[in-house]
């Protein structure tokens, strides 16, 4: 998908350009591009240098596990099909609570380790479970407190307040974060009996409290 | 409500870079500079390794702008977007965004780059940019990575996420710094 969509800009400016006569600026966009692009990264430095010392600190006092934590119960609302001692929650914790912190490098591993985890529960391997779809939709929205990465980018190009947007950022995740919940609780009660699912919430909102320690068992590294 | 988005907006940081080593050294008896310069070791070579990826986006990006063929594309959309004011100019980056982090995130630079990151669509495109994740990477690594085929509705929901979420970053940005 990526390289098409790559390969057609290319090769539309190019066709364009034929036809309205600009070659010469197009050539000259593609090396402003070049430098652009090496501009853009080497702002991000100073941002991604500062912000990973502080999550460090963050991670090293327990701060990622405490959220994790806190994120407890909301996780076992949103999976009601996961036995509430299962090793999956504690991944799935460790996986939100990375992504609220916007560190991407420590989300997607225990992300991918609480698939395997919900792998491990599927009857039929090749095909998504409920749950499966649940972590997936609250990834694909993600959300973030802080969006470091446009902050840098605001600053390299002398924005008189970086910082603005994350307040508009935080209100739009926060809807967009909603919808995928939203959308996701539609096609799980489309898809499962609805008897069947009433049963298993009760269930397991029954054991919440028995399974309160058993949160967050897994650490972040 | 413009006074509530811009004190979260001015606080937010601070408060989480007072708090975070506070409570560290207070509470967890971390050595909080050293453990601080550890961690930002690994920043350099977060933001290196995005080089190639925003090179490679930046310039196709930068000739389909220069060429015409980004105005002609959004030529035939203006209309319907006028009608709401909402500038047209971040419909390919709504478009990039659940296919290509890169690509979108090389498209909020180019855009902020070119209208400026106080004007309204260098707005628009920061906050549409920071509230979604691209979906189609996710499914891509997550479902890859345990053998799933068949991804049932995960795709349909993911989209519809980063639909609602163009949108209200549009129209809260619309509303907040209108």
């Amino acid at each position: 998908m990526v390289n098409w969509i790559w390969l057609f800009m290319i090769v539309v400016s190019v066709v364009v350009a034929a036809f309205t006569g600009k070659m010469d600026t197009v050539t000259q966009a593609a090396f402003d591009g070049a430098k652009s692009g090496v501009t853009v990264s080497f702002g991000l430095i100073s941002i991604m240098v500062f912000w990973l010392g502080m999550m460090r600190i963050a991670e090293d006092a327990g701060l990622l596990k405490t959220l994790a934590r806190l994120l407890g119960p909301l996780v076992r609302k949103l999976f009601p099909d996961i036995p509430p001692n299962h090793p999956a929650i504690g991944y799935i914790m460790s996986n939100l609570s990375a992504n609220l912190f916007g560190l991407g490098n420590a989300a997607t591993p225990m992300g991918i380790k609480a698939m395997q985890e919900l792998q491990k529960l599927n009857p039929d391997s090749t095909t998504a479970t409920p749950a499966m779809c649940t972590l997936l939709a609250l990834n694909t929205s993600s959300i973030t407190l802080v969006p470091t990465t446009l902050i840098a980018i605001r600053m390299n190009y002398n924005s008189a307040n970086p910082a603005e947007i994350i307040g508009t950022t935080l209100a739009a995740t926060f809807i967009a974060t909603s919808a995928a919940i939203l959308a996701d609780r539609w096609y799980r009660r489309k898809a499962a009996p609805p008897a069947n699912f009433d049963s298993n919430f009760k269930l397991n909102k029954k054991s919440l409290n028995n399974s309160a320690t058993a949160a967050g068992g897994d650490s972040l590294v | 409500m413009y006074e509530l988005f811009t004190m979260i907006s001015a606080w937010m940081i601070p408060a989480i870079i007072v708090f975070i080593p506070l409570y560290a050294a207070l509470r967890r008896k971390v050595p909080v500079y050293e453990t601080f310069v550890e961690g930002a070791k690994d920043g350099f070579g977060t933001a290196i390794n995005i080089i190639p990826h925003l090179v490679g986006m930046m310039v196709a990006i930068s000739m389909f702008r220069a060429s015409g063929a980004m105005e002609l594309m959004l030529a035939g959309v203006r209309p319907l977007f006028d009608l709401f004011s909402i500038p047209s100019e971040v419909l390919p980056l709504g478009l990039l965004r659940p296919l290509t982090g890169a690509g979108s995130l090389a498209f909020t630079a180019d855009l902020i780059q070119t209208y400026g990151p106080d004007s309204m669509i260098g707005r628009i495109a920061s906050t549409i940019q920071g509230s979604t994740d691209t979906t189609l990477y996710v499914l891509t690594v997550y479902f890859g990575a345990i053998g799933i085929r068949r991804t049932r509705y995960a795709l349909k929901v993911g989209l519809f996420s980063d639909l609602v979420g163009f949108l209200a970053a549009i129209f809260i940005c619309l509303y907040i710094f209108g």
